[in-house]
Parts: C-alpha cells; structure tokens; sequence
C-alpha cells in the first residue's frame, strides 16, 4: 500500500461536506444563573441548540463532524454579558431575523440570542477590541470608590496577580484601561453602600478582566468585599470613530438591545 | 404554604465553590412547577456528583413520569462537593432541589436512587444537610400520632443497589425492588389517599399501606436475630399484615411506557453526553457474576417502531448528536441490525452518531459495525470478554471463544475504528495467576491480527481491568471474595507481561484500578444491618464520595470497621473474603428477584466444576432460574418484522424563507 492510499483509507469514506454559503454573526446574553456556566458550556449548549432548531450548518470534515461555530473570547465564569459574540458558517442561505427566535428557543433561559445578522465575513477577534463592563460593588461608597478610581488612574503601571491553570501570573491592569466611571448603585437603599463603576477596557494579551482593574483598585482587592461584585459586559467591539472616543461600537447594530440596562434586573435569575 | 426558593441565599456563595454551573438548575426540559398546585411531592437524589447524577436514566425517567401527573410534581437534587457542603452548613442552607431551589425536608418523600453501594455515605450527607434524621426510627410516627412532631419527608430507596439495602437498611423508611415506573405511581397515589383521609395512623400508617399494597419493602417491619456465630437466624415481619417476603417489581410492556421522552439537556458537562434509549430490559445470557442481568429478568424488548419514535423525538427534544441504544447487551435485540440500518438511513447527513454501549462480542457482526460508523462518527467501541482464559470464561459462563473475539475485533478494525476497548475483571471465583496472564496473550493476538487485516500499525487495544465483587441474588453470591492483595499482586504480572512484548508495547494501553475499593464495595454489598453502624463511623469521620479516587480512603473504611464491630463477632474480611454455605440466611433472603435458590446453588455448584454450560433462554430452552413463574411474567422478544418508514428525515428542517 502507498503513503498516500494509506492516508486516503484514514478518511472517512462518502462525500464531502457541504460547503458554507453564508456567515451569521449571532450576538447573545449570559444572564442570571446562566451566568455560571463556562465558555466550553456555552459552546455545547450552542451545538446542540443549532441542532434542535434544524439549522442548516456547515460541519468539519473527519471522523468527528462539528457544527462550523466560532466563539470569540468569552466572559469569565461567573460574570454576565449583554454583548457576547459568535458566527455561525451555514450550508443554505437563511433569513437571519426569522433564525433569531427559532435559535433562542433551543437554548436555556438566560443563554439568550439577542441579534442575528448577516455577517460579511472576516475573524470575530479583529472586530472585537474592547469591552464596556458594569460593575457594582456592595459595601463600597461611591466616594470611596471615585478616590481609588483616581488613583488608578494616575498610576503609570498597576501591577496584579490571577492563578491561573499554570500558577501566579503577574501583569499590569493599568494600560488596558480607557475609562473609569463610578456612580451610585441604581436603586441601592440609601443606608447601603454600594458603588457601580462603568469602565472601558482594551483587549490585550494577556486580558485584562474587571476583576483584575478592581483587584488593582481596591485595597485588599475583590477578596476584601463582604460579597462578590456583580459584572456585567454591556458592550464589546471597537472604539467610536471619532479621535480620543471612548464609545464602545458593537459589530451588530443594536437594536433588539434595551435602551438602558438595570444593573439591579441584570443578575436576578 | 408555598416553599421558598433558597436561591437568593445560594446565589452569594456560587462564585466561591467549584463548578456553580452544578447547582443552578434551569437546564432545557427541566420542569418547575407550582409547589401549592400540588399535592404529592417527590426529592429525587442521585448520591453523586450532578455530572455523574444527571444522565441516569431511571432518575431521568421517574421525573418526567411524576411531574406528567396533574398534582404531583417531582424535583432533582444531587450531591453537593465537600466545598458547597462546608458553605451550606456555614451559611445554615438545607439540602436543595435543582429545580427549585427548594428545601429537600419540605417534600413528602425523599426517592434515592442507588446505582452503586458507594454512593451511601453521600446518602448520609444529603440527610444530614435535609435536616432529616439518619434513623429513620428518630422520624417520628412509630406510634400512629399524627401530631408526633415535624414531617420528614419518607426516604425510599430504588436502583440494583438496593437490592441488598440492609447495610443501610436503619436509613430508610422504605426500599422499592426492580421497575420504579409503576410503583412511583402506585406510591403517589396511597400518598395522597392518606393525605386526603387526614392522614391516618400518622407516618406508620403510610408505611404499613406502602408495604400491604405497594410492595414496598419497609425495613423497620422486620427484625434480624443473629446465631453466636455471627451468621443471620432469621429476618421475619415484627408485625401483622407485613408480608414475610418483598417481591420486586416488574414493569411488561415497555411499548407502553416510552421514557424518557424530553430528557434533561445539562448546562455543565456531564459523564454521557447522548440521548439514551433501552432497546430492551433485562439479560438472560447468565453470566454469573453480573448481577443487573440476574435482577432484571425477564428480557423485554422494545418494539423497531417504539425505538424509532422515541429516538426521533429524544433528539428532537434535546439536540443531541448521539444516539445511546442502551441495555444490558443491546446486539442481542431481535431486531438490532434493522434499527442500526433505518435509523443510520433516518439520520444520513445529519451528524448522528450512534452508539451500542454494551456489545457483546459473539453478536457483533460486519452490519452493525457498518451501521454505526455511516454518519461519519465512529464512537468508542468496547467489548467485554470478562475473564482472560478460556476457562475463566466458562467458570463465569460467559462463553466466547478466542476466535470469536479475534474474529470481532478484526471486523471493527476493518471497518476503521482505529481503537478498541476490551474489558476484564479479576478476582473471580477459582482464577489463578495463569487465568489473568492468559489476557496480555490475547491483546497481543488481537493487535497482530487486527495489523495483518489492515495492513496498519496504528491500532491499538486498551484493557481495562475491574476487580470483581461478589454480588446478592447472583450464582456468586455464595463466594469468597479474592483479597485486594492477591488482585493487585496478578495485576502487576499482568502490567510486566503486558510490557514484556516491544513489539505490542505501544499498541495496547492498560488501565486498572488497585483492589482496595473492591473489597468496601464488597463488604457494603453483601452486608447486613450490622454494616450500618460502619457506614455511619466513616461518614461521621469525613467519608465522601467513596466513588472516587481522590475522596476514597480505604484506611479510614479499616478503622471504622474495626471500631463499629467491635462488639460483634464478624468484621471486614467476614463479610467480603468468606464463602458461605448453602444453608447461610442471607442478608437478601428476604427479598425476592425472583430466582430460585436452588437453582442459583446448583448454578455455582456448575461453576466450581467447571461444567454446564447455560445457554440463552431467549434460544434455547427454559433453565428454571424461577423468575417468569414466580412473578407472573414472560419473555417478550421480536422480530415484529416492521421496519423504520424509508426516506424520513426524523430531524426537523427549519424552513428556509
């Protein structure tokens, strides 16, 4: 047997894949209790979900054919988003607006679709360059808060440390960060302190998480907080075009999105 | 009263623990219904891990058959990891639902589900966490006062564990043997006469219903005395009215009773990731040792139709990629070549694997093999010889030849699969050191023909080896069980012989675990209500998860048994590595699968001997094992001879605008 008749006989035997025709960009939430589940979650719960709803998808060739989705880089586990993103390669060309409830409905509550479009193409992670987060920190006063944003501000270099899978990781929080804005809580009780901070922040390498801007914020970091900040992602895509713009513009337009997201309704399950 | 939600409690401690996506619940088909439009209310936990919990089909079953019910509602709960353990008890939040969030302790009855005898020291922390007494003797109601304190909920155990549940027999209120799809019904139905007649003779009462007319096995009903010797006198009823014998419950028309039809789709990811459906029920090939195949007599079968019509609404319903044809040894269905075909033509295109979980080598075939790898996907296959020699296989009366085999693992390398699987135990009854060395021959003889048919050298044979474990209501149930120390001493022999070869080395992968585990499996298996006391010492020492590896602490099993028996004249190497006599009373005595002792004496007398080969009664004719008598049952097998309709796609199309 030849080298190549052997490398012919590891294929699987019957025709080729159908080819793509078309790419929908799907932008979807991980709200409430979903919230927890990891980006590997999301990305079963999605192939099957395109299974269920009977999408024409585009699969890999081999032995084990996947569904042709890609994912960009996700939320941590834990945090919420209003703004997550993924494309999805399609073997017959497909109304995007009718898709977007059909989808949804396959996916558990809380892993919502909230756009989808017809997308032209091109790798998700050179459209998406920064993210706007939400953040609420309970126990912290607004003033307190607005002081330690300064300072981080200021600071040229704010170095922070994760554990990572490979250990202690060191690196600085400080130039990946655009904007810093704190403000009360919307509808905190006024005898609870509770500061929210909107913040801007590049993608980099390594990512800057909010988790790590508040560990360089905060004295004793987010282990110091009497319960865990509630985050959310409201926006992600790249900055606005004007010079010096800190609007964050997402890939999708946003018109199924609410106006204005209530933290307070945002992590309710 | 309505139940409230211990989620907003909860929620603050998620991002403390490991895998929060286990707790969280909202998964797609799962139920949550209104606790005040009901009226009986099932907790059903499965002692292990969510990942591991989740995919079991009889919990998956009995969920979707009770909440279909108007009234009745029934949710999931499952072991929490020591890390939730530590914050529910720090932060004073009960053991919960998955579904709701609900407090097990508000339901009526606490269903638990016991694939494995190591799942119950995690019974004892899930009761712990409830807020429910462990002895069921301190729940109140003995004394038919309805007003004798708070309800707990009634803690009835199910599964082929439970088919010997005295060591945990102090525990529960209650044990169901065999089906549970009718007899969760016939219970929720007493349950909700009593409650409605205002509940008479208090949890007592219940109980003596549940046993005179639901047969249910009630374990504070019977007394065991015990001989000087430390071997049971006798287990009788220590009341009227209680029956001197349980009898198991069988569910015969499966046509009938098509579940699960919407499984729960897990959010996290699980040990099975696959729409599941039991092409048949029971095994009646007789293998010795295999315990699910001796209970769960007799085989019955699903229809081709029933098979295709709960498949292509699974997959509809779940969005699964693979289809598991599930039994005790799914290529003996009548009919399997027909539904591997229609349903492999059903599904071209779509990306559907399938999948036979239990293969048996001699029924494999060129068809099936050809059936299961069209769509593309070529799941694992594995096989399961059992015992390494040709005379190991016929003391265990799981009668394949070498050639069989060979031939078999041939076909599936032939037709692309690149990896096999083969399975072995070791310890069994009469083996020696050349029975297990007789397995590295074997893989060797596999891998040189599988490189001949193939022209290949990158097959490759993984042999996995468990140690075996006596098991009640088998023709074993008499035997000693081999010392781990033996076990471990065999599966080095057979490690060296397995690496001696440079040639194999590389093709064939070798994976066993050490014999330790066997020998807590074998005393929690065959033990009595004495073993209670040592379940209770371990757990109160910070036993958990005895399943696994990393939690298992077979010094910590040693001290507590040496402690808790103490007093006794039997302790850890009484109960597993003893044989026992014909005339021994069983712990299980009492309990009725349906086979004739006599005829499973006669059947171990056979194996010991070597002699009496047991064929099929499926083929050949009846052996007299009792079952089909004594419960009033009968083998039900095809073919029916119907087919799958030709050219369905049995997954949906979205329409294209």
């Amino acid at each position: 047997m030849t080298a190549q008749q052997s490398a012919q006989k590891n294929r699987p035997t019957g025709p080729a894949p159908a080819p793509a025709v078309q790419q929908l960009l799907v932008r979807y939430a991980k709200r409430g209790r979903m919230r927890f589940a990891s980006h590997r979650d999301v990305g079963r719960a999605f192939e099957r979900a395109v299974r269920q709803a009977g999408l024409p998808m585009a699969h890999s060739a081999g032995f084990s054919p996947h569904p042709k989705i890609s994912y960009a880089s996700g939320t941590p586990t834990g945090v919420s988003s209003e703004a997550e993103y993924l494309t999805l390669l399609l073997t017959v060309a497909t109304d995007p607006a009718g898709l977007r409830p059909v989808l949804d409905r396959a996916l558990p509550d809380g892993i919502d679709v909230i756009e989808v479009v017809e997308d032209s193409g091109g790798s998700l992670n050179g459209r998406l360059m920064v993210s706007e987060w939400l953040v609420q920190l309970p126990g912290v006063t607004p003033d307190a808060a607005t002081a330690a944003a300064r300072a981080f501000l200021d600071a040229s270099e704010v170095p922070v440390e994760r554990l990572t899978n490979k250990g202690i990781r060191r690196f600085d929080a400080r130039a990946a960060v655009l904007t810093l804005d704190v403000s009360p809580c919307p509808g905190a009780q006024p005898d609870h302190a509770c500061a929210m901070i909107r913040m801007v922040v590049r993608h980099t390498e390594p990512a800057v998480r909010p988790e790590d801007v508040l560990n360089g914020l905060l004295p004793g970091g987010t282990a110091a907080l009497s319960s865990a900040p509630a985050v959310t992602r409201v926006a992600q895509g790249v900055l606005g075009p004007e010079a010096g713009s800190r609007e964050v513009v997402a890939p999708v337009p946003a018109t199924v999105l609410p106006a204005v997201v209530t933290p307070d309704k945002v992590n309710v399950p | 009263m309505p139940i409230e939600s211990v989620y907003p409690r909860l929620e603050p401690l998620l991002p403390r623990v490991r895998k929060p996506i286990a707790y969280v619940g909202g998964e797609v088909n799962s139920v949550v219904k209104d606790w005040d439009a009901t009226d009986v209310r099932w907790a059903l936990l499965y002692p292990d891990a969510y990942e591991v919990g989740l995919p079991n089909q009889g919990v998956q079953i009995l969920y979707e058959i009770l909440n279909e019910q108007d009234g009745v509602l029934a949710e999931r709960t499952y072991s929490v990891w020591p890390d939730m353990e530590d914050l529910l008890r720090e932060h004073g939040i009960p053991q919960f639902t998955v579904d709701g969030h609900r407090p097990v302790g508000a339901f009526d009855v606490l269903g638990v589900s016991f694939s494995t005898e190591l799942g119950y020291t995690n019974l004892l922390t899930a009761l712990d966490l409830a807020g429910i007494p462990l002895h069921s003797a301190d729940r109140g109601g003995r004394d038919g006062d309805p007003a004798d304190g708070p309800w707990y909920p009634l803690v009835i155990a199910g599964g082929h564990a439970a088919f010997n549940p005295e060591p945990i027999a102090g525990f529960l209120d209650g044990v169901v043997l065999g089906d549970g799809e009718q007899a969760v019904l016939k219970i929720t139905e007493q349950i909700r006469a009593w409650k409605q007649a205002g509940r008479p003779g208090g949890r007592d009462g219940l109980l003596r219903t549940l046993a005179a007319r639901c047969d249910v096995y009630v374990p504070g009903f019977y007394d065991v005395t015990y001989l000087p010797d430390g071997r049971i006198a006798r287990t009788v009823p220590n009341g009227r009215g209680i029956p001197p014998v349980v009898a198991k419950h069988t569910v015969m028309d499966l046509d009938e009773w098509q579940y699960p039809r919407k499984p729960i789709v897990p959010v996290a990811e699980t040990v099975h990731e696959r729409y599941s459906v039991e092409i048949f029920r029971g095994c009646t090939r007789g293998c010795r040792f295999c315990q699910a195949g001796m209970i769960t007599r007799p085989v019955r079968e699903r229809s081709i139709t029933t098979v295709g019509q709960m498949v292509a609404d699974g997959v509809r319903a779940t969005g699964f990629g693979e289809v598991g044809l599930l039994s005790l040894s799914s290529a003996d269905h009548s009919e399997i070549n027909e539904i591997a075909k229609d349903l492999a033509d059903a599904y071209e295109g779509t990306n559907t694997g399938l999948s036979l979980p239990s293969t048996r080598v001699d029924a494999f075939n060129i068809t099936l093999a050809d059936e299961l790898a069209r769509n593309g996907r070529r799941s694992g296959l594995t096989f399961a010889p059992e015992g390494g020699s040709e005379r190991m296989r016929q003391v265990i009366n799981k009668m394949v030849t070498e050639e069989d085999l060979i031939r078999t693992v041939t076909t599936a390398y032939a037709s692309g699969w690149r990896q096999v699987k083969l399975y072995f135990m070791c310890g069994l009854p009469t083996e020696t050191d050349e029975d297990v060395l007789a397995i590295a021959e074997l893989a060797r003889k596999v891998i040189q023909a599988g490189r001949e048919v193939t022209g290949r050298r990158d097959i490759r044979c993984t042999v996995s080896i468990g140690g075996f474990v006596p098991k009640p209501h088998t023709p074993f149930q008499w035997a000693a069980q081999c010392p781990h120390e033996v076990v471990d001493a065999r599966l080095r022999k057979l490690g060296a012989a397995l690496r001696a070869n440079p040639a194999y080395g590389r093709a064939i992968g070798f994976r066993y675990h050490d014999g330790q585990p066997s020998v807590v499996e074998g005393l929690l298996s065959r033990g009595d209500r004495r073993v209670g006391q040592v379940i209770e010492a371990v757990w109160r020492d910070g036993g958990r998860f005895d399943g696994w590896s990393e939690h298992f602490s077979f010094d910590r099993w040693v001290a507590c048994a040496d402690q808790a028996l103490a007093g006794e004249p039997v302790d850890l190497d009484w109960y597993t590595t003893r044989e026992r006599d014909e005339d021994e009373v069983l712990p299980w005595g009492h309990l009725d699968a349906g086979l004739d002792p006599d005829w499973l004496w006669q059947d171990w007398q056979e194996a010991l001997s070597g002699r009496g080969e047991v064929e099929d009664c499926r083929w050949s004719a009846c052996y007299d094992c009792g079952v089909c008598p004594s419960m009033g049952t009968e083998i039900q097998t095809g073919p029916t001879g119907e087919r799958l309709p030709a050219g369905t796609k049995l997954l949906p199309v979205l329409s294209v605008s």
